[in-house]
C-alpha cells in the first residue's frame, strides 16, 4: 500500500516534470542517483566497464588503493525488468567487484529505486517490469517445471544450495515478481530462460510452486527443513545408532549385576 | 589302469558317507572323564541339522534371485534370503551351544602360570563335550553346506563390479550417427530453439529414455568459446555442445548448469553434479575442473539438418555413466 502510495505520488511529480521537458523528471533524478551509485563500474550512460579497461587509482606501494574503479556489464536494453530486480533484492549497488550478489539491506527507498529503474529502462528498449499472476498457475505442474529447470540448485523446496564457485540462494524471501525478474536474467551464474523455455503461463505456475514450498503442507511428523529423505535418514540413523548405544549399556548393566549380586 | 567307478558305487558310497553313524572312537583307559557324560541329544541333533539345511537353502535362493534378476521386489528378497540365512546359522549355532554340548559350571581361579597339563586337559574338554555328537561327518558336512554356500553368497555380487573382459558393451548407447535428439516429450529439438545460458535435457528418438547412455545435457556456448581438443574437434554444431547428462563419477543426474551472465566477474561456464559437485567444462569437451570424478564427460558430436533439427553425428566419445573398475583400468578418453 505504501509503495503504491509512493509510485501514485511519483508519478504525480512526474507528470508536470514530463509535460515540462521531452526526459521526465524521474529519468533525471534516476541520472543524477546512477552517477552517485552505478557510475563507477558500469560506465557512463550505462555503456559498461571492460576488466582489461579498469584504471587503477589511489594505490601505492605502501597504501592499500581506497577507491577502485569497477567494471560492469553495460545496461543498455537490459530494462526496467533488470534495474526493479538488482535494485528492490538489494544486489546492488555491490559492494565490489568479483563478487557473487547476494540479498542484502536495500540501500535506496522506494522513490529512488523507481528514479533508477526509469533511467536505465531510458536508455535503451528493454522487457519491462512483470506481472506474474500464481493464481492462475497450477501448484502441481509449477512442481514439474521447478524440478526440470530450477531444483538442481535452489532444491527442490527452494531452501537455497551450492554449485561450485557460487550459492544459489534460498527464495523464502523472494517476492513473485522478483522470481519472474530472475528467472528472465539469470543473476550471476544462473542459467536464463527466454519465453520459448519458460512461457508467461508455465512461468506462473512455477511463481505458485515457490509461494508453496515457503510453507508446504505437512503430514505430521518432523519436517527437518523439508529436505527430504538424505537428511531424514541422517537423523533416523543417528537416533537408531543412540538407541543400540543405550541397548547395550542396559545389557552390560544386567550382565555385571547378574555376576556380582 | 584304474579301473572307472560304477555309478552305482559311487552313490552307495555317498549314502553311507551321510547316513552312516560313526563307531564310537575306543576311549583310552588311562584317562578319567573330565566332563561328565551327557545322554545323547538326537532330538536337538536333528533340528541343528534341519538348520543348518534350511540356511543353506536360503543362501542358494539368494544366489537363485540374484541370478534369476527378473524377479519384483528383487532387493527385499535378497536381503529377506541373507538375513534368514544368517539367522538359520545363528540358531543352529545357538541350539549346538544350549543343547549339544555338556555344560557344567565350575568356579575357580586364574591359575597363576600356564601349564602343559592344563592345556592337554583343555583338548580333552573340548574332545569330550563333542560326546553327544553321533553323526559328527553328517553335522561337519552340514556345516561346511551352510557355510560355503553363504560364503558363495557373499561372493556372487562381486559380478555387479562390472564387466572385466568384453567392455565393449561400455560402449552401447542408443545413438547413432544421424537419430534426431527429442525433449521429454518426443517433441524434436530444432538448432534454433538452443539458446545461450540457457540448458536444456536431450533424449534419442525412439528409444528407452531410460537407459544409461540415453539423456544428454545439451548447451549452447559462443564458438569463440569452444576449445575443443582436437580429437573432439567438430563435435559441436555452430557452438552448440551435447554431453551424456549421467556423472562419469556416482552416475547422478548432471542437473546444475553454471552460466555466468557477466563472464569477468564469475566463474566460467560449468556443468555441476548435485550428488558430490564434480564438475565439468563443456568448452573444452567435458574435463574435470572439479571434485571426485575420475573421467571426463562423455561428447556427443552434433550436426543439424536440413530443416533444422539437431542430431547425432555418431555415438559417445568414451563410456557413459560411472566408473565400475572395468572402465577405470581402460582410463581417461
Amino acid at each position: 500500500m505504501r509503495r503504491v502510495c509512493i509510485v501514485v505520488l511519483l508519478a504525480l511529480v512526474a507528470v508536470p516534470a514530463a509535460a515540462a521537458s521531452p526526459g521526465s523528471g524521474l529519468v533525471h533524478r534516476g541520472k543524477a542517483l546512477y552517477g552517485q551509485y552505478c557510475l563507477a563500474c558500469h560506465g557512463a550512460n550505462g555503456s559498461g566497464v571492460a576488466k582489461t579497461s579498469v584504471q587503477r587509482i589511489g594505490g601505492g606501494p605502501l597504501r592499500r588503493q581506497s577507491r577502485q574503479q569497477g567494471y560492469a556489464p553495460p545496461l543498455r536494453g537490459v530494462g526496467a525488468l533488470a534495474a526493479d530486480f538488482y535494485l528492490r533484492t538489494g544486489y546492488m549497488p555491490l559492494e565490489h567487484t568479483g563478487m557473487q550478489p547476494r540479498r542484502s539491506r536495500v540501500l535506496l527507498d522506494d522513490g529512488q529505486i523507481a528514479a533508477l529503474t526509469a533511467y536505465v529502462a531510458s536508455l535503451a528498449p528493454g522487457p519491462a517490469v512483470p506481472h506474474p499472476h500464481p493464481e492462475r498457475g497450477s501448484i502441481s505442474q509449477g512442481l514439474h517445471l521447478f524440478t526440470d529447470h530450477c531444483a538442481g540448485c535452489h532444491q527442490v523446496v527452494a531452501e537455497g544450495g551450492y554449485v561450485t564457485g557460487a550459492v544459489p540462494p534460498p527464495l523464502e524471501n523472494a517476492t513473485p515478481t522478483q522470481i519472474a525478474e530472475a528467472v528472465r536474467i539469470g543473476p550471476y551464474v544462473m542459467p536464463r530462460f527466454s519465453k520459448k523455455a519458460i512461457s508467461d503461463a508455465q512461468l506462473d505456475s512455477i511463481v505458485a510452486y515457490v509461494g508453496y514450498a515457503k510453507h508446504p503442507d505437512d503430514n505430521g511428523g518432523w519436517a527437518i527443513g523439508h529436505l527430504g529423505p538424505v537428511p531424514e535418514g541422517l537423523v533416523a540413523w543417528l537416533i537408531g545408532a543412540a538407541a543400540l548405544v543405550a541397548l547395550c549399556v542396559v545389557i552390560g548393566r544386567r550382565m555385571h549385576g547378574g555376576e556380582t549380586g | 589302469m584304474a579301473r572307472r567307478a560304477n555309478p552305482k558305487d559311487l552313490v552307495v558310497a555317498a549314502a553311507v558317507l551321510l547316513v552312516g553313524r560313526r563307531r564310537p572312537k575306543s576311549q583310552p583307559e588311562r584317562l578319567e572323564r573330565v566332563v561328565p557324560a551327557g545322554e545323547p541329544g538326537r532330538g536337538s541333533e536333528l533340528v541343528v541339522l534341519a538348520l543348518l539345511l534350511a540356511a543353506t537353502v536360503c543362501a542358494i535362493g539368494f544366489i537363485v534371485v540374484y541370478a534369476v534378476d527378473r524377479i519384483p521386489r528383487q532387493t527385499q528378497f535378497l536381503g529377506l534370503s541373507l538375513g534368514l540365512a544368517l539367522l538359520f546359522v545363528a540358531a543352529a549355532l545357538i541350539v549346538t551351544a544350549k543343547r549339544l554340548i555338556v555344560t557344567e559350571e565350575l568356579v575357580d581361579d586364574y591359575p597363576a602360570t600356564e601349564h602343559p597339563e592344563e592345556q592337554q586337559l583343555v583338548t580333552q574338554i573340548v574332545d569330550e563335550s563333542g560326546s553327544r555328537i553321533t553323526r559328527k561327518r553328517l553335522l561337519t558336512l552340514g556345516a561346511a553346506a551352510a557355510g560355503g554356500s553363504l560364503g558363495a553368497a557373499f561372493l556372487v555380487p562381486l559380478a555387479s563390479l562390472g564387466p572385466v573382459v568384453h567392455t565393449g558393451v561400455l560402449y552401447d548407447s542408443p545413438w547413432r550417427r544421424g537419430r534426431r535428439l527429442v525433449d521429454e516429450n518426443d517433441r524434436p529439438w530444432r538448432a534454433a530453439d538452443i539458446e545461450q545460458r540457457d540448458f536444456y535435457t536431450a533424449f534419442p528418438e525412439g528409444a528407452d529414455k531410460e537407459t544409461l547412455g540415453s539423456p544428454l545435457i545439451v548447451v549452447r556456448l559462443d564458438p569463440s568459446s569452444l576449445h575443443l581438443p582436437a580429437e573432439n574437434a567438430n563435435y559441436d554444431a555452430n557452438g552448440i555442445v551435447a554431453y551424456s547428462k549421467i556423472c562419469t563419477h556416482a552416475g547422478c543426474a548432471i542437473s546444475l548448469y553454471r552460466a555466468p551472465l557477466f563472464p569477468p566477474d564469475a566463474p566460467p561456464p560449468a556443468f555441476v553434479c548435485p550428488c558430490h559437485y564434480s564438475t565439468f567444462d563443456p568448452a573444452t569437451g567435458g574435463t574435470v575442473t572439479f571434485g571426485p570424478a575420475g573421467r571426463k564427460l562423455p561428447m556427443l558430436p552434433l550436426m543439424v539438418d536440413r530443416r533444422g533439427y539437431l542430431r547425432a553425428a555418431g555415438n559417445f566419445d568414451g563410456p557413459v555413466g560411472p566408473s565400475w573398475w572395468g572402465v577405470r583400468l581402460r582410463g581417461a578418453h
